[in-house]
């Protein structure tokens, strides 16, 4: 689950990690009064959409840069005005771009440095480790390749949590003068009370900024939920934005589907994510692209494999449907009936290959043959990915 | 021969009244797992089935049956306290089947649980087989033979397919281990990988990865030093988007391992076959036992 920069910024806010002030807005008036009530000379507003390059980006209208500099709050409103409503180009948006519905007013600042710092967890040791650089602004892997001896790595305990003593280590590699290392030992200890308490896997402030006046502050944040938490964190399930989400990954969700879209033709349904994987995979292997990981799970109840294959039915993109199931707990009568439940609400337009093992299959063998759906049975794994992958090339 | 689990056994089931819980639990016994005692808190002195005693804690049933290993199916948010539950009652295996605990939940356990006596598996993953002596989890026992290849693996139905295309050709198993999809978990394919190569039942050894994490690239420098059994491997994933768990700052801790293809040239850099499709795990296997 991602959330926008203003989100990110609230909940650091929340939890003391000091940031530039700022407010969001959803028109020129209300971008116009959050620059009033900044009441500062300098202001920027930045455009809010879940894909990075919004610096570097062009809005459909021609307007250049979703993040801009402005003077007065006259200029805010007008830069506002422009950039709501419109559709932002980046390098991570693809052609089609997104929307902007919210933009973000904030104070510029002077900047003197930038640093970088994030929290992540480090899962061969088992414990959240904090990641910091002098080299801040630009992307981690870069620094990485560019200045590998600049990254500082510092491994936190589960049940100490971050001590004083590692925070003031990690101060003096990053250069901080003695007037700042209180501010920057604060803000790091307040970063990691945000990771705990919001059960993240990561948070990353990129650029962490030393201003001209002295202060340090987290100019831009990333946070990183673990979604088998999200149940236990209301205020963070609150921030979602279904807007900035693939469609089909929101229908999916809706229904308690694992799914992530992909830019195939090949839609597949698959019990476990191993075996969803896999069978991508072999797909790819055989010549073909797959539209989708789709992890039915285990307990998934006819309603949710119905559900499932009218997404996949849905995509325009889609040329052939490729189901593999290895039942366990998942059972193949469970399978069949949702795959004939589907097809007659929304009838099948492209080619179907069926590929069951497993719990109750011939059960689910002879109810997909009784139904008269035009599909095609395969002996094996290999065997449907190929005939998958020939049947949406022939499509 | 077999590891882990085999006639010794004594099953508690923690969370046996539970719908998933009873379910499994019922296939377990029908398959010949001895469950000696159910948990569920605040449902001690029923029976479950008429056959199995249930009790209120861990440790009380650990104190009248003599339970040796756990099979734990608690919702995800008290998962975490079931697995110490049974870490403190001394038992000494722990299976977790429960899917979707919070990371920062088990990092806390795994702390909790170094230098204790007890082992875990799991979570978020089928359990661990003795083909025709023991099932402890959720995997169809049916498609399990007895046999000579050690199993070890991250996923479940990509389990299910290999031991499938072994059982088809004839091959059995000596035990199949699920050591879960989560990225924080109990025995590790190293842990495994070890005491197949000790076991005299197991003859050869099929390692099942997935992308994240570098269990796998471990298991190749393991392999490559002790392992003289036939070894081979398949890794899920090597076309998966990348980013979609963890962004960057994740990529850099490993430095640059995660990806099936680092996992893939470290394996085969170790003299291990790779099976290139899943569809090849048996066949893969069959060729390096040299049948």
């Amino acid at each position: 689950m991602n959330i926008h920069e203003y989100q990110a910024q609230e909940l650091l806010n929340r939890f003391e990690v000091p940031t530039p002030r700022g407010k969001a807005a959803s028109t020129a008036d209300e971008a116009e009064a959050a620059a009033r009530w900044l009441g500062v000379n300098t202001m920027v507003v930045k455009a809010q959409i879940h894909a990075g390059g919004r610096g570097k980006g062009t809005f459909k209208s021609g307007l250049k840069g979703g993040v801009q500099l402005c003077k007065t709050t006259a200029q805010v409103r007008e830069i506002a005005g422009q950039m709501l409503g419109q559709v932002l180009v980046t390098k991570q948006t693809g052609a089609e771009g997104r929307l902007v519905r919210k933009v973000m007013v904030a104070e510029a600042k002077e900047i003197e440095r930038e640093l970088y710092v994030a929290i992540l967890l480090d899962r061969a040791r088992g414990c959240p480790m904090l990641l910091a650089s002098i080299h801040g602004g630009m992307d981690i892997e870069a620094v990485a390749e560019e200045h590998p001896d600049s990254i500082v790595r510092e491994s936190i305990h589960p049940a100490l949590g971050l001590q004083p003593y590692q925070t003031r280590k990690i101060a003096r590699r990053l250069g901080f003068p003695a007037s700042q290392t209180r501010a920057a030992c604060s803000l790091l200890h307040s970063l990691y009370q945000a990771f705990i308490k919001l059960d993240c896997n990561l948070v990353e402030i990129n650029p962490l900024v030393v201003t001209k006046g002295g202060e340090v502050l987290a100019l831009d944040a990333k946070f990183g939920f673990d979604d088998n938490a999200l149940f236990r964190h209301p205020e963070v399930v609150e921030l979602r934005d279904v807007n900035e989400e693939d469609p089909r990954e929101v229908e999916a969700s809706k229904i308690g589907l694992n799914y992530i879209g992909l830019d195939g033709d090949i839609g597949c349904m698959v019990n476990g994510a191993g075996l969803a994987m896999s069978t991508m995979d072999i797909i790819k292997f055989y010549g073909g692209n797959p539209a989708n990981f789709l992890d039915v799970g285990g307990g998934a109840d006819e309603e949710q494999v119905t559900g499932a294959f009218k997404i996949l039915l849905a995509d325009k993109r889609t040329k052939a449907v490729l189901v593999n199931i290895f039942g366990g707990i998942m059972k193949c009568d469970v399978i069949a009936q949702g795959i004939i439940n589907a097809a007659k609400a929304v009838g099948m337009k492209v080619p179907l290959v069926v590929r069951l093992e497993g719990t109750n299959v011939e059960e689910g063998r002879r109810m997909l043959k009784e139904s008269g759906l035009a599909l095609q049975a395969a002996t094996d794994l290999a065997d449907a990915a190929r005939r998958a992958v020939e049947a949406a090339k022939g499509a | 021969m077999a590891i882990l689990v085999g006639s010794n056994t004594k099953l508690v089931v923690q969370g046996i009244t539970g719908k998933s819980g009873a379910f499994h639990t019922r296939a377990c016994m029908a398959y010949g797992t001895k469950v000696v005692a159910g948990v569920t808190p605040a449902r001690g002195g029923e029976m479950f089935d008429d056959k199995v005693p249930v009790f209120d804690t861990v440790a009380e049933a650990r104190k009248a049956t003599g339970c040796n290993v756990s099979m734990i199916f608690v919702p995800p948010a008290f998962a975490a306290d079931a697995i110490l539950e049974a870490v403190d009652a001394g038992v000494e295996l722990v299976v977790c089947i429960t899917e979707g605990i919070p990371v920062l939940d088990m990092m806390r356990v795994r702390v909790a649980m170094q230098g204790c006596g007890s082992t875990l598996i799991g979570p978020n993953c089928p359990g661990i087989i003795t083909p025709g002596v023991c099932k402890i989890g959720i995997m169809p026992g049916y498609i399990h033979k007895p046999g000579g290849v050690g199993v070890v693996s991250r996923s479940g139905t990509l389990t299910y397919e290999a031991v499938w295309q072994l059982s088809e050709r004839g091959y059995g198993q000596s035990t199949c281990i699920g050591i879960g999809g989560d990225p924080i978990h109990g025995l590790s394919h190293i842990d495994c990988i070890r005491m197949f190569n000790e076991d005299p039942g197991t003859e050869a050894i099929i390692m099942i990865g997935e992308i994240g994490g570098t269990d796998e690239e471990e298991a190749a420098d393991y392999i490559k030093a002790h392992v003289r059994k036939p070894v081979a491997a398949f890794i899920a994933g090597a076309t998966a988007p990348p980013g979609r768990r963890m962004g960057h700052a994740g990529a850099i801790i490993t430095g640059g391992k995660g990806t099936a293809q680092a996992k893939i040239k470290a394996l085969e850099a170790a003299g291990i076959a790779v099976a290139p499709t899943p569809a090849q795990m048996g066949e893969t296997i069959i060729k390096a036992m040299g049948r």
